[in-house]
């Protein structure tokens, strides 16, 4: 059916669609402001529109939330981020207002500058110039070690580096 | 792999038969580090020790084994006096001592410190401690006293007592343990107990673990039990500090219920944890425990430095 694709996932569409961007799809509900956190909103251009939805119907997931930025592209730091708070969202890139590319957010094996040790004996909290890293342990439920203090952590929103 | 040119910071950074290789290395150094015999293996070697917070046991031990393998060492003793205390970051310190030694050994306040030492530095790092994290040569050479003493670490029955929960050290040693396929018996007061990631950890190898909260039938059919420090720290309430600790000093009247070979381990310096009575019994092996920091330190720094120790075997 041509008419489908001229107007894609006509029910999510209720805002405005954008001509480029990024919309991060299928994040569990709720998780939307945490996400627009990580992507630091407040300092793209002026011009850019970001549009939020809360607590939509999913198919997939019962209830969804989604953010749509236009004008941005996700540095891969931004995107490691929100697969260890929002690991199910989907990131689609739109070019001309057509979904060019999308993925799920994958997780590397190594986390380097995403996340803030909570261990404040860790040697990273006391000022040296060295980033963060963390190497995943475990993948379900997600586990990460602190490739310094060798601390583990199974909780990341209140630990995102800001 | 060699060991020449390692960094060695955390014991999950040597292998099953590498931690072998330092141990067999280290048993042939005991003439040597008895001075009875000489050997040079490190002769115009230089290690730096840089010690940012207090420990004249592990910095003597590290000193003395360096000067026992014919090496020669400079120190930072005394952080306060140093361009720490003017606030330089360790990354500078690091990169200076690492052009001038062959070597360097760190101890430092804060976990993670010696891993970020090794990434600065182009010479070969070793963790002699940072804060509550790790401190492999320990485990190096509690692992020494046992070979020595029963010949294979595999199938011995060890306990481990105290706080389980804070020191890392016993968390290195349980590791390793697990690794090589002994079995543990936990003794430690109910808010110390070994951290679920820990208890995780030995899972994953398959490693033998039990809980036993009561000392004597910990210790009845047990070959080493490994001591360890309560410390005042942990505690918010010292009344509560007092009561736990009392019940967890080892009570000399135990050693009728225990095998013959049984061996008391600590990491030493003790505090009231062991009553001197059990220094005279065939049973304390926290002296010789000491005594091979040094033949183990020197195994590994020759190791690092120069891939051989020069001892025959
Ligand atoms: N031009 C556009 N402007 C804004 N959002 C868009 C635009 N085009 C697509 N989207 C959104 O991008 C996401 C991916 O689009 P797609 O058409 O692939 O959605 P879908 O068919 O619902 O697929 P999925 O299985 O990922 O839910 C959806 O959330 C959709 O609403
Ligand atoms: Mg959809
Ligand atoms: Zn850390």
């Amino acid at each position: 059916m041509p008419g489908a694709s001229s107007q894609p996932s006509g029910k999510e569409l209720r805002i405005t669609p954008i001509r480029n961007g990024t919309v991060i799809d299928h994040i569990p509900s709720g998780l939307a402001l945490e996400v627009l956190k990580v992507l630091k909103v407040e300092n793209l251009d002026r011009d850019s529109e970001v549009s939020v939805a809360l607590h939509v119907r999913s198919q997939r997931m019962g209830w969804k939330d989604i953010v749509k930025v236009e004008n941005m592209e996700l540095s891969p730091q931004k995107s490691n981020a929100i697969a260890l708070i929002a690991p199910t969202a989907t990131i689609s890139i739109i070019r001309d207002y057509k979904v060019r590319e999308k993925h799920p957010v994958s997780l590397p094996d190594r986390l380097v500058g995403v996340l803030k040790c909570p261990n404040p004996n860790c040697i990273t909290n006391h000022g040296e110039p060295v980033e963060s890293e963390f190497e995943v342990v475990r993948r379900r439920p997600l586990a990460v070690r602190c490739a310094y203090c060798e601390r583990s952590m199974e909780e990341f929103l209140p630990h995102l580096a800001r | 792999m060699s060991l020449k040119g390692r960094d060695v910071i955390s014991i999950r950074d040597l292998s099953r038969s590498e931690i072998l290789e330092v141990l067999n290395a280290a048993r042939h150094l005991i003439p040597v580090a008895e001075g009875k015999k000489r050997l040079e293996t490190l002769d115009g070697r230089l290690l730096a020790l840089a010690f940012f917070e207090p420990s004249t046991r592990t910095r003597l031990s590290f000193e003395t084994a360096m000067q026992r393998m014919g090496g020669k060492v400079i120190t930072i003793a005394d952080p306060t006096v140093s361009s720490v205390a003017k606030g330089e970051t360790l990354s500078d310190t690091v990169r200076m001592l690492s052009c001038y030694a062959d070597a360097l050994v760190l101890r430092h306040p804060y976990e993670g410190a010696s891993r970020l030492a090794a990434q600065l530095s182009d010479k070969p790092v070793v963790n002699a401690g940072d804060g509550a994290g790790q401190h492999p040569t320990q485990t190096l050479l509690d692992l020494a006293t046992m070979l020595e003493r029963f010949g294979t670490l595999s199938g011995l029955r060890v306990v481990l007592m105290g706080d389980l929960r804070y020191g890392r050290t016993v968390h290195s040693l349980a590791h390793a343990l697990g690794v090589f396929g002994a079995e543990l018996v936990l003794a430690s007061p109910p808010s110390l107990r070994l951290p679920e990631e820990v208890h995780r950890d030995l899972d994953q190898m398959g490693a033998k673990v039990r809980e036993e909260e009561h000392l004597d039938r910990a210790v009845k059919d047990a070959d080493v039990l490994y001591v360890t420090r309560i410390q005042k720290e942990r505690f918010g309430d010292l009344a509560e500090y007092a009561r736990v600790s009392a019940s967890y000093r080892f009570d000399p009247a135990l050693l009728q219920k225990v095998k013959s070979t049984f061996i008391v381990m600590h990491p030493l310096p003790r505090v009231a944890e062991i009553p001197p009575e059990v220094d005279r019994t065939p049973h304390a092996a926290y002296f010789r425990q000491a005594f091979l920091a040094v033949p183990v330190r020197m195994a590994l720094l020759s190791l690092i430095l120069e891939g051989r120790t020069g001892a025959r075997g």
